[in-house]
């Protein structure tokens, strides 16, 4: 699946950025430096939107596109944010025969985000996960590390009510 | 050097060490078909078309990248080989719009070559394809990934150009090559040099054809509709009508150009005689009243373009003149429009160039002397060749003509600009006269011709010693820029050109495909007739042209006047990176 890009403004702080840099210049002369800063990054920021990209490519000396070619090749990176809550809905083989496309469905019409994004408000992040180990509940959605298992589409609502209060 | 002994398809051969089964394939005459592997840019052994037996080995090997050792064996035509490529072919095909009809490449398509070499069935694979869409954002070139065989060639390419702006993005099927962030190339730094374009095999990427553009301006009968043709150009457009490299066609070219329907055939050799004179002037002026130094060449619009974004420190250094192209057009559309009583604005200017940045300079600031565009629309050789093809001109068969004068009458130092070195020999002819103040007798300047990446020279001139490099390739050009940023290189002059061996290998030159590209010196065929053109020129300096003498007497005054300013020269601007 094609990943996607955050749309959302990139709120890095100083601090964030003095930490790079400072992974930066640890790997600047190291060949293949691009994926140990991507990873280091992505713990610093908890993304790789392009404004940190940029600073790395920068940094480096490596070109934007050899940066980000890298971060869409593996599926770890992720270019949007986590929000607040991310809801990850299982899309392992038994939930998906027992329904949980349409969770996923209902989520992305009441969330008004697409699977790997996250809300303007930064509450809510989108997931569809691989199978999490707990069939026996199927269909099964996590919240952080609350589990929602049994579920049916019009169960999604009220989900979503209790985090936002 | 050291021989290795290998057979193969049982003809014995002696290879140097080292060599891989693809080379050593061609000593024993034997060709292996190759897709991804062009010599120097890219050998990563990916697309499996390469693929041979190799005796002992546990499969097909890819010969383009796998080196011979003493006693191999190799078998390059087994049912085996045969079946293995067939069904590469048929996957690649899988996910191909497979629309030859209307392909610029059609005819010189590596794909279509192979697929009809191995009988390949197109719709032997149907299924679902990955999703593209075409991007024709920047003004020199189409990326439409539908024909993309991912072979990675044109990011080899963008990469030994230093810039790299195109990549592989995502993973598996999702695999496509494109920008970061998913931007159109108008958005990136890219700098048109197009040298993905002569890298690619299929039609994927194109330049951006104007063709239609100017058959229409010809039909226009209140339009008055000039041409003039790059230095480079008459030795290369003979290759699209099946010549050999290095053939000079200049005869029949002007002929070409006059039967298609243009008013007047003028040479851009004269727009480069002219950029001589105000850039020895201006030479001269930096070296006399303590100018910025080096100064550094402006002809290149790739290589403009590329200090602009990556070296805008550089800026101070460029050249103020305009490249031959927009010399000419301004000529043609200030004292030309003017002596013979033309609006300009009735003009349109057409170029034939060898460069696809050429389609981006014509849009740049600054660059309209009389108050509209210099140039309207910059061709490439390749757009010329399809036009001549579709008008229906037998090229073969015209007769050789020549170009209309005064604006077509030029000298060697004019045409040696299609070749890497040319500037600076041109632009030393003319300087050392100048200086040593008579008409010397040497114009031929050895050290900075040649293929090399980097030449340079010390020419002891009118008393002082002028060092001079001559650098063409950007990588080539960033490691010479960062040398003279960190004052380990000490020049007067440097000559730069964006693609390597300049304007006889740009970016809109016909296209050679890897099978030819890999085994035969294009470029330096290309070189050998352009300065086999300037030998058996009967004048080989710019300032002993007549024509040049005309316009500045009755025009531009002399080099560098206030006139030669306002319609000659020109400014740069620092571009974002991103």
């Amino acid at each position: 699946m094609q990943k996607r890009i955050s749309t959302l403004p990139f709120n890095g702080t100083a601090e964030q950025k003095s930490r790079l840099d400072a992974v930066i210049a640890e790997h600047k002369s190291q060949r293949g430096a691009v994926m140990p800063v991507l990873q280091a990054a992505q713990e610093i920021y908890g993304y790789l939107p392009i404004e940190v990209q940029e600073m790395i490519a920068e940094g480096l000396g490596v070109s934007l596109e050899e940066v980000y070619g890298v971060s869409t090749f593996y599926s770890q990176f992720a270019l949007s944010p986590k929000g607040k809550y991310n809801i990850s809905v299982c899309l392992g083989t038994a939930c998906y025969v027992k329904g949980s496309g349409d969770l996923l469905d209902k989520l992305v019409e009441e969330l008004k985000i697409q699977p790997e994004e996250c809300t303007s408000d930064g509450m809510f992040s989108l997931t569809a996960c691989r199978c999490i180990g707990a069939c026996g509940l199927a269909p099964v959605l996590t919240v952080n590390d609350d589990v929602y298992g049994r579920l049916v589409p019009k169960d999604i609502p009220g989900i979503i009510a209790k985090y936002r209060q | 050097m050291d021989m290795v002994n290998i057979k193969i398809n049982g003809i014995e051969v002696s290879v140097p060490q080292g060599s891989t089964i693809l080379e050593a394939a061609r000593y024993a005459g034997i060709e292996i078909p190759t897709l991804c592997y062009l010599k120097k840019i890219n050998a990563i052994g990916a697309c499996r078309i390469c693929v041979v037996e190799v005796k002992g080995a546990r499969s097909l090997v890819a010969a383009c990248v796998y080196p011979v050792n003493e006693g191999m064996e190799v078998f390059t035509n087994t049912p085996a080989v045969r079946s293995s490529r067939k069904m590469t072919l048929e996957l690649i095909l899988s996910n191909h719009d497979k629309k030859c009809l209307s392909c610029v490449r059609s005819g010189s398509c590596e794909l279509q070559k192979l697929c009809n070499d191995y009988g390949v069935d197109e719709t032997k694979f149907e299924g679902a394809v990955t999703p593209s869409e075409i991007d024709d954002s920047a003004a020199h070139l189409v990326r439409n990934n539908k024909k993309c065989i991912l072979c990675r060639r044109c990011v080899a390419a963008c990469r030994e150009q230093y810039v790299s702006v195109i990549g592989a993005n995502a993973r598996g099927f999702d695999t496509n090559i494109g920008c970061s962030f998913e931007k159109k190339l108008a958005e990136v730094p890219c700098i048109s040099c197009g040298q993905c374009i002569v890298a690619c095999p299929t039609g994927a990427l194109t330049e951006k054809d104007q063709i239609d553009e100017v058959f229409a301006a010809i039909a226009d009968p209140k339009k008055y509709v000039v041409v003039h043709t790059a230095p480079s150009i008459r030795v290369t457009l003979g290759e699209s009508f099946g010549m050999p490299i290095g053939t000079n066609v200049e005869g029949k070219m002007v002929a070409a150009l006059r039967r298609l329907g243009f008013d007047k055939v003028f040479d851009t050799d004269f727009g480069a005689d002219l950029t001589i004179m105000e850039e020895a002037n201006e030479f001269l002026d930096r070296v006399k009243n303590g100018g910025t130094l080096p100064m550094i060449t402006s002809c290149s619009p790739g290589w403009v373009k590329f200090a602009e974004i990556y070296y805008p420190e550089f800026i101070p250094n460029l050249s103020t003149c305009k490249s031959p192209q927009q010399m000419e057009g301004a000529t043609i559309k200030t004292w030309y429009a003017q002596k013979n009583g033309i609006d300009p604005k009735d003009i349109v200017c057409v170029s034939i160039m060898p460069c696809t940045a050429k389609k981006f300079e014509v849009k740049r600031d600054d660059q309209s002397a009389a108050g509209v565009p210099d140039v309207d629309i910059a061709l490439t050789t390749r757009e010329l060749a399809r036009m001549i093809e579709r008008a229906g001109i037998n090229f073969q068969l015209l007769p050789d003509e020549k170009f209309d004068s005064i604006l077509g009458d030029s000298t060697g130092a004019g045409v040696i600009f299609g070749s890497s070195g040319g500037v600076m020999e041109a632009a030393l002819r003319t300087a050392a006269d100048v200086l040593e103040g008579k008409d010397l007798e040497n114009v031929d300047y050895h050290e900075v011709r040649g293929m090399d990446d980097v030449k340079e020279a010390t020419y002891h001139i009118g008393g002082m010693d002028v060092n001079v490099a001559v650098c063409s390739g950007l990588s080539n050009v960033a490691k010479l820029l960062d040398a003279v940023k960190a004052g380990e290189k000490n020049y007067h002059f440097i000559e730069i050109m964006c693609c390597p061996g300049g304007c006889i290998n740009g970016g809109g030159q016909p296209i050679q495909p890897a099978s030819v590209r890999n085994f035969v010196d294009v470029k330096g065929l290309r070189s050998k007739a352009i300065y086999e053109a300037d030998a058996n020129m009967p004048i080989r300096k710019s300032h002993q042209s007549p024509a040049i003498k005309v316009v500045y007497d009755e025009f531009f005054g002399e080099p560098g006047s206030h006139k030669a300013h306002e319609c000659l020269h020109t400014s740069y601007v620092a571009r974002e990176k991103y």
